[in-house]
């Protein structure tokens, strides 16, 4: 039995998260971000299990030198995540979303939805390094800042998605 | 004037901070439907168009509402992060994160909310952007040619197009209205509803008004820097604006301190080198971009001070006292005909002959002593070794 939640209204939703967003800017400098955050945690997964590789590695050098003596997860990103963590379980126990369960369409089977997460994560995982960013960071933050590089990944995010929506289908619909 | 962080709130509280807006952008997440891949996917296929509409109504909002606290003052966009253009690894990003939508259905920042309201499919979702990340930085040396192709710099999308801020906001915050009423007809469409997209209802009216003034208002913002740099290239306009001035015997008069001229303050446009052949002793360097910036509210914004702008020409002094008249600052004062006169009416002067008024007999006097006692003022008055201000624009994005 199915309860049919009720969600914000899309627009009123907008405004909320652009005043948000908005209001970041002006406290931080800075805007919204996800997958910086992720990044954290893969940084300090590494430097937990190989220590000696991380001292080897040109890309996690790198990544200390620009955050000098501090660990990976003392970040903003991942203080906001956090944040996100608890304002969604906050937001679904109000709004009763609160449910263990694994959500798939209609004509998809287990395994292709299990497939489908893990490589769609892996690409979100490369494609937002490469992007310097993700839904967040890149496209919504950077149209904010009017960002020409923002406002180039967001349409190649949507576009892409687009252009390779069709050959998915059976996955959704 | 913001950013707030690091002046008004420390880099510690600022983490606080972090976790504060998370809750928000998690709760507004949520309640949106953003924690379900269904509807998050809905809009590759038609179906439902939410992800879209909140989107774009936030990224629309936001930007008019940086442009306004950029014209108001309120916000110093020289240290905002505005993310950087690498042209390639953009366009190459965003593909793979579009393929990996479709097929992940979700975003790294909706694929957190579902985690947290128990969704398992999005838990496994994040733990393989996690290994998604680590294949990065493991093979970075295979992305790294691509990862730093097409570096363009940190421009903005209106001057990479040649536009004005304005025609470019106004016409982002158009097209977001015409997407807004061409989905709703797709989303009827595939959803089989049999009503049009767009019934004059208030709710729908209001929308639309909404709409519009915002994106009308997009003009209200122009860029200020550009907008007042343009007109200080009006000669008539620069030299029919009302300037409180100095003049050049004043000015000597403190510089010799037969004055006590502790409520001056001078502020320095001329270039490091001239700045540095004739210093003029408690004065500050500022250049036309900081006038702009967070450090000119600490320099002009002293209580009691009145500042006086120096560069060679008074035509600079004139266009400078402008633009910060302009952006609000007051008791402005600049040195009439400029260094240039100064240099030649006080240090290279030559008396008059045969003084025939009082005035003249006067001028004569302090302009000899002057001539005499200022260039060893100026001597023994070291310039400061400015320390360079660590300001830098926070870094963001992921």
């Amino acid at each position: 039995m199915e309860k049919e939640t009720k969600y914000m209204n899309p627009y009123l939703a907008g405004v909320l998260l652009g005043l948000l967003l908005l209001a970041t800017i002006y406290i931080t400098g800075r805007g919204l971000g996800a997958s910086g955050a992720i990044k954290s945690v893969a940084v300090t997964f590494v430097e937990l299990i190989a220590p000696s590789h991380v001292a080897n590695t040109k890309f996690y050098q790198e990544y200390a030198e620009q955050h000098p003596g501090q660990s990976p997860m003392m970040n903003w990103l991942v203080f906001e995540v956090v944040g996100v963590v608890i304002g969604a379980f906050i937001s679904g126990l109000i709004s009763n979303r609160l449910d263990l369960k694994f959500e798939k369409g209609p004509r998809a089977t287990t395994k292709m939805r299990v497939a489908g997460a893990i490589i769609g994560g892996i690409l979100w995982g490369v494609g937002s390094q490469l992007g310097r960013g993700c839904t967040s960071g890149a496209a919504l933050s950077g149209m904010a800042v009017m960002s020409t590089g923002g406002i180039i990944t967001m349409f190649a995010i949507f576009g892409g998605a687009y252009l390779f929506a069709y050959f998915f289908r059976k996955f959704w619909i | 004037m913001g950013p707030l962080v690091p002046d008004l709130i420390s880099n510690n509280m600022n983490y606080i901070v972090a976790l504060v807006i998370g809750i928000f952008f998690g709760a507004i997440l949520e309640q949106a439907g953003f924690s379900t891949s269904k509807k998050l996917v809905g809009l590759f296929y038609g179906y439902d168009f939410t992800v879209l509409r909140v989107f774009f109504t936030a990224g629309l909002t936001a930007m008019i509402g940086v442009m306004a606290f950029d014209y108001f003052g309120l916000i110093d966009m020289s240290l905002v992060y505005i993310n950087p253009t690498f042209l390639h690894s953009a366009i190459v990003g965003g593909f793979l994160m579009g393929l990996g939508f479709v097929l992940g259905g979700f975003c790294p920042g909706t694929s957190i909310c579902a985690a947290a309201i128990g969704k398992i499919d999005a838990m496994i979702f994040v733990v393989s952007a996690v290994i998604g990340v680590l294949i990065f930085t493991e093979g970075y040396p295979l992305f790294e040619k691509l990862y730093l192709a097409g570096n363009m710099g940190s421009p903005q999308m209106f001057n990479t197009l040649g536009m004005s801020q304005g025609l470019f906001a106004f016409i982002f915050v158009i097209l977001g209205l015409i997407t807004f009423w061409f989905i709703s007809i797709i989303e009827n469409k595939v959803n089989g509803v049999n009503k049009p997209a767009l019934s004059l209802t208030p709710y729908n009216i209001s929308i639309g008004v909404l709409g519009i003034l915002l994106a009308i208002s997009a003009f209200a913002f122009p860029d200020k820097k550009t907008y007042l740099t343009q007109k200080v290239e009006d000669l008539n306009y620069v030299n029919s604006y009302p300037l409180d001035t100095m003049n050049v015997d004043e000015f000597a008069l403190c510089l010799t301190k037969i004055l006590e001229c502790d409520k001056y303050q001078a502020v320095d446009f001329r270039s490091e080198e001239d700045a540095k052949n004739l210093p003029i002793p408690r004065s500050t360097k500022m250049t036309v971009n900081d006038l702009f910036s967070k450090d000119a509210f600490k320099t002009l914004r002293i209580r009691d001070k009145i500042t006086v702008f120096i560069a060679n020409d008074e035509l600079t002094e004139r266009k400078m006292a402008i633009i910060a008249d302009q952006l609000g600052f007051k008791r402005i004062r600049i040195l009439r005909g400029g260094l240039d006169n100064f240099v030649q009416q006080i240090l290279n002067y030559t008396p008059i002959d045969n003084p025939k008024t009082k005035e003249e007999e006067y001028t004569n006097r302090f302009r000899i002593y002057a001539k005499n006692v200022i260039p060893d003022i100026l001597k023994e008055f070291k310039p400061p070794q400015k320390e360079k201000s660590e300001k830098k624009r926070v870094l963001g994005g992921c």
